[in-house]
This record gives C-alpha cells, sequence and structure tokens, in this order.
C-alpha cells in the first residue's frame, strides 16, 4: 500500500521537476532539475517493479548492516580518483595555462573545474568516507544493528545526488562563492534532508546500543555530524532571486557575512576534516594495531578540548580586514591554544602503538596510518603559526595556505581514509587478507613523496610570492608587479602538478589492488553472521 | 537592552565562566581516583562484537 503513496509522490516529482526545467532561467538550473527528474523517474519505475510482488522478510536484527558500507567505500574510492585526478588537472592548468582550451571555456577553465576539485575531495571523497566509516564504527562499538533500516540508503544515495548537483551545478556556473559552500539554495536544502537523517541513523544507533559506554570514536563523529548540520543550516541562510533560478542572496552581508563564511570554513576544517577523520583514527588505528588506545584519559580530554577550541579560531582568516582587531586577535589566540589538543590527539594515536613499533616494518597499512598522524601533527603546527599576525602577514593569499591545506587534507585525511579502505575491504567482503601487500607500499611511497613534492614546492612559492608583493624600493614603490610572482612561480608549479600525479597513481594503484582484493583473494567464511547469536 | 548587547554580556559572563567551569571540571573528573581501571573496558570496545551485534536478551553487563 506505501507503495502507491511513494508512486505517486515520484510522479509528483518528476512532475514538478519537469516544470521547474521548463521555467529554469539558467543553465545550470535546468541540468539540475532534469536530473532530478530523471532519478525520480528512475525510482518510479524501481518502486513500480516492486508494487504488489510477495514481500518477503527476512531477519536481519543479529547482523550488521554491511551492504551500505560496502556502496560507500566503493564511492569513496572512486570520488577519491575523480577529485586527485581533477586536482591535478588544474595543477597543471596553472603552470600551462593553454590548458584553458578554447572550446571549453565557461566549463572547463580553472575558476570552474577549482570548486569542483575541493568539493570532490573534501566532500565526495572525504564525505563518503565519513559516512561509510561512521555507520561501520558505530555498529561494532555499539553492538547494535543500524537504526532506522533503509533510511542508511537513503542517506548513501541522497548524498550521492547532492554531489551530482553540486558538480554539475558548478560547471556550468551555479556558485554562491562562499568557500567550501559553493553549492546554491536548493541543493543546500537538500543536503540538510539528508544530513538531518544520517544525524537520526546514528544517533539512533547509539541509542538502541547494548555496550553501556559511548566509544569515543562515536563521540568524535557524533560532534562532526551535529557541528556541520548548524554550520551548514548558518552559513548558508540566503533567498532565491526566483525559485526557477538558482541564484541566491546571503541573507548576511559585508564583514558580518564574511565572518560567518569563515566561521563555517575554519569549522568545516575543524570538524568535518578532523573530527569526523579522529574519529576513524580512534577506531582503526587500534583495531590494526591489535591494541587498545594509548590513554583512554587523554582522548575524553583531547575531545572537549578541540570542541571547545575550534569553533573560535574561524576569525584567523579574516586578519588586516574590515573585521574588527579583537575579534582577529580572539581567532589567532584559539588557534594558538588549539595546538595543544590537536598534539594531544596525536600522541594518543602515535603512543598506542607502543609496544608495537616493530609492526610499522611489517605492516604498510598501519605505516600508512602513522604517518597520516605524522601530516595531522606537522599541519595542526603550521596552522597555529600561520594563523599569527605577523606570519599570516606573509602568508596570507600566497600559495602556503594551499600547501597547508593539501598537506592536511592528502596527508592526514588521504592517508587515514586509504588505511581505513585497506581495513574495510578484506573484512566486508569477507576475504582473508588483501590482494598485495607490495602493491599498498606503493600507493605509500607514491603518496608521501607526492605530498612532499606539493607542500615543499608550495612553501617555496608562497613564501616567495609574500615576499616579492610586499618588496618596497627606496622611495617606497612596489618593485614587482603580481604577473612578476606569477611568472616566477612557475618550476614550483610544475613540481606541485607532477607531485599531484604521484599522488593520483598511488590512488588508482589502490583501487586496482581493492579490486582484486575483492575479486581474487581467498574467501573467509562470513563473519557477519546471519544466524541470530545466543 | 538590544538583544546583541544582552547576548553579548551573557556570552563574557556567566556563559564564559560556565563553559570554564566545565572544562576544567570534566579535566579533572577524568583523573578521579580509579578512573585508571573504570576506563580500561571502554578502551577495549572496538575488540568485542565485531562479527555481529549483541543479542537481543544478552545481560550487557556480562559483555562490559
Amino acid at each position: 500500500m506505501i507503495n502507491y503513496f511513494k508512486l505517486i509522490a515520484l510522479g509528483l516529482i518528476t512532475l514538478f521537476a519537469l516544470i521547474a526545467a521548463n521555467y529554469a532561467r539558467d543553465v545550470a538550473y535546468m541540468v539540475n532539475a532534469l536530473t532530478i527528474a530523471a532519478v525520480a523517474v528512475f525510482m518510479f519505475v524501481w518502486v513500480l517493479r516492486q508494487t504488489d510482488e510477495p514481500v518477503v522478510h527476512v531477519d536481519r536484527s543479529g547482523e550488521y548492516m554491511d551492504d551500505v558500507i560496502r556502496a560507500g567505500v566503493i564511492a569513496t574510492s572512486i570520488w577519491g580518483v575523480v577529485g586527485f585526478l581533477a586536482g591535478t588537472f588544474i595543477a597543471f592548468q596553472l603552470a600551462f595555462p593553454a590548458l584553458n582550451f578554447e572550446w571549453s571555456q565557461g566549463i572547463g577553465n580553472f575558476g570552474r573545474l577549482r570548486p569542483l576539485h575541493t568539493s570532490a575531495v573534501i566532500f565526495a571523497f572525504g564525505g563518503n568516507a565519513l559516512i561509510a566509516t561512521s555507520f561501520y564504527v558505530v555498529q561494532r562499538t555499539c553492538a547494535a544493528r543500524l537504526w532506522g533500516g533503509n533510511t542508511a540508503w537513503f542517506v548513501f544515495w541522497g548524498y550521492q545526488l547532492f554531489i551530482v548537483l553540486a558538480a554539475t551545478g558548478y560547471l556550468l556556473g551555479a556558485t554562491q562563492s562562499k568557500e567550501y559552500a559553493e553549492p546554491e539554495w536548493y541543493v543546500d536544502w537538500w543536503l540538510t534532508v539528508v544530513w538531518l537523517a544520517y544525524l537520526a541513523v546514528f544517533l539512533g544507533t547509539i541509542i538502541k546500543r547494548k555496550e553501556p559506554h559511548i566509544y569515543v570514536a562515536n563521540w568524535f563523529y557524533l560532534a562532526f555530524i551535529i557541528t556541520v548540520a548548524m554550520l551548514h543550516v548558518v552559513n548558508n541562510m540566503s533567498i532565491p532571486v526566483s525559485i526557477f533560478g538558482s541564484k541566491s542572496v546571503q541573507v548576511f552581508s559585508g564583514v558580518q557575512d564574511a565572518m560567518v563564511q569563515w566561521w563555517y570554513g575554519h569549522n568545516a576544517v575543524g570538524f568535518f576534516l578532523t573530527a569526523g577523520f579522529l574519529g576513524m583514527m580512534y577506531y582503526f588505528i587500534p583495531k590494526q594495531a591489535e591494541r587498545p588506545v594509548f590513554s583512554y584519559k587523554l582522548s575524553i580530554i583531547h575531545f572537549w578540548a578541540l570542541i571547545f577550541l575550534y569553533i573560535w579560531a574561524g576569525p584567523h582568516h579574516l586578519h588586516y580586514t574590515a573585521l574588527p582587531d579583537w575579534a582577529s586577535t580572539l581567532g589567532m589566540v584559539f588557534s594558538i591554544i588549539l595546538w595543544m589538543p590537536s598534539w594531544g590527539g596525536m600522541i594518543n594515536g602515535l603512543m598506542t602503538l607502543s609496544g608495537a613499533w616493530d609492526k610499522l616494518r611489517t605492516d604498510p597499512i598501519i605505516r600508512m596510518m602513522v604517518i597520516s598522524l605524522g601530516f595531522y601533527g606537522m599541519s595542526t603546527f603550521e596552522g597555529p603559526m600561520m594563523s599569527i599576525r605577523a606570519v599570516n602577514s606573509l602568508s596570507h593569499y600566497t600559495d602556503w595556505t594551499i600547501g597547508h591545506v593539501h598537506s592536511g587534507a592528502l596527508g592526514w585525511n588521504g592517508m587515514i581514509t586509504f588505511g581505513a579502505l585497506y581495513f574495510l575491504v578484506p573484512k566486508l567482503w569477507n576475504r582473508e587478507r588483501l590482494y598485495s601487500l607490495s602493491l599498498v607500499s606503493w600507493h605509500f611511497w607514491l603518496a608521501t613523496i607526492g605530498i612532499i613534492l606539493y607542500a615543499a614546492s608550495m612553501w617555496v612559492t608562497g613564501i616567495m610570492e609574500g615576499l616579492m608583493w610586499r618588496e618596497v624600493d627606496a622611495n617606497g614603490y612596489l618593485v614587482n608587479a603580481f604577473v612578476d610572482s606569477v611568472a616566477a612561480k612557475f618550476p614550483m608549479n610544475v613540481v606541485r602538478a607532477l607531485g599531484g600525479v604521484m599522488f593520483v597513481a598511488g590512488a588508482v594503484i589502490m583501487c586496482y589492488n581493492l579490486y582484486m582484493t575483492v575479486r581474487r583473494s581467498p574467501a573467509v567464511a562470513a563473519t557477519n553472521s546471519a544466524v541470530p547469536a545466543e | 537592552m538590544e538583544t546583541y548587547s544582552l547576548l553579548r554580556e551573557i556570552a563574557d559572563s556567566w556563559m564564559l565562566l560556565a563553559l570554564f567551569i566545565f572544562f576544567v571540571g570534566m579535566a579533572i573528573w577524568v583523573f578521579r581516583p580509579g578512573s585508571t581501571k573504570i576506563y580500561n573496558d571502554p578502551a577495549n570496545i572496538p575488540f568485542r562484537h565485531e562479527d555481529k551485534p549483541a543479542s537481543e536478551d544478552a545481560d550487557s553487563a556480562k559483555e562490559a
């Protein structure tokens, strides 16, 4: 019976999406409306084929819900390669502007591809990794199956739809020009719906947990989900110009808008790319090292300190702007204090290996997780340093910032995700082991050297730019034109692009290795038992 | 009083104090006597229930 209502709803969605496409005021909106119509038609047919068919009820309460996690692992790997490829291509565009082809102007030039790259890596690769691992971890540490049945599938597919709508929108010019929050109003609304469903599934699982204690990894995941919901809603408060167009106008304006944007932007780093991934760290590192976390007390202090401090650090993105000095000083001070919980967490992760350091030699997955913590420590030292006003006057608007972001995103987020994927695939597909450990080593070294090339070239070019821009002659005139600094960056731009090539190559090797693990590795008896536990 | 001034006053007086006390209290609470033994158990949560959920009527006290 419920299927009839679903069919009516899907039919109406298709109709309204087609009406919207018909009245669309811009191409991006039309393409997004057609995408929604296509998805709704597909789902209509899919629901229709199941309607009035006999329903077989299988009791799955005795096993974990792993199929959605398998889908998440596949999506993470594929989006990762897409995002890295886009990044490498735009890195070459910076070195060789001729790659902004004449025939692809307005779609394939740097300005359109750049948000595609950042969102593909942060939200598609990182977001899918977070959703998949959080579903895995919350079930195992709560000893309970995911709450809400197919809601988890809605979260997965809804999130993929968000990514596709956002990505096609960027290419066709729909953007609200907010860093890491570029999607326009209707995509934001959709993400809000998906995210609340995600929160419901996660929280529902925690509420029905069988373990009396909520494991610390879940605290980090939950903080990530709740805070991102709050940040997303506040930063995307905007009024659409027309319900048939993608353009919207922000509710805040001027310096308030800038502050809200960087309150969002820095906490996207702090809660999406840090708290969520720390949840991964607190589960997968102990699992792979086969020993509990170094200090559970430290992990509790780590959690609260991170939560209390990160939210204040945003103003350091707005030094020497219209933002009042007290606000940017506040942001700077909190950024520096933040160094302590960051390093506390890093030490907690690294010391988990104490007594098992020999695993570094034999287990390339542990090596990957350890180097991710190394990069975490390095970029959380670099970040507070760059937030100091005097340092920021040199580093801001230069490639140093981009180098910092990448040592964090590729080194910390990328490497811990790769480690988690290598851990998860044999478990989820019931394989005895990975297809090839030497391919993991290849991936490890390609990725590490790639990041080092990237970060080092960006330090050189960033400091060079900063010095060139502030250089004045005896009469107080600027010595360099902007274009001089662009010309001087050429060799470093080539090195960074080559670093990107190595990083992509490593990710492609990983995908091959994971694929062959599923196809070729010897199977073991299913660990996710269908038999209810006694 | 306008909303901004009111919120601002609450934020940098009582709210600041409350958050600070919560934070310091948490840090002290974590090191309460006997906590090392207590935290041994949650630290080992990842090594239980790897394969399947705890059964409906299992006494979670035994597992914990």
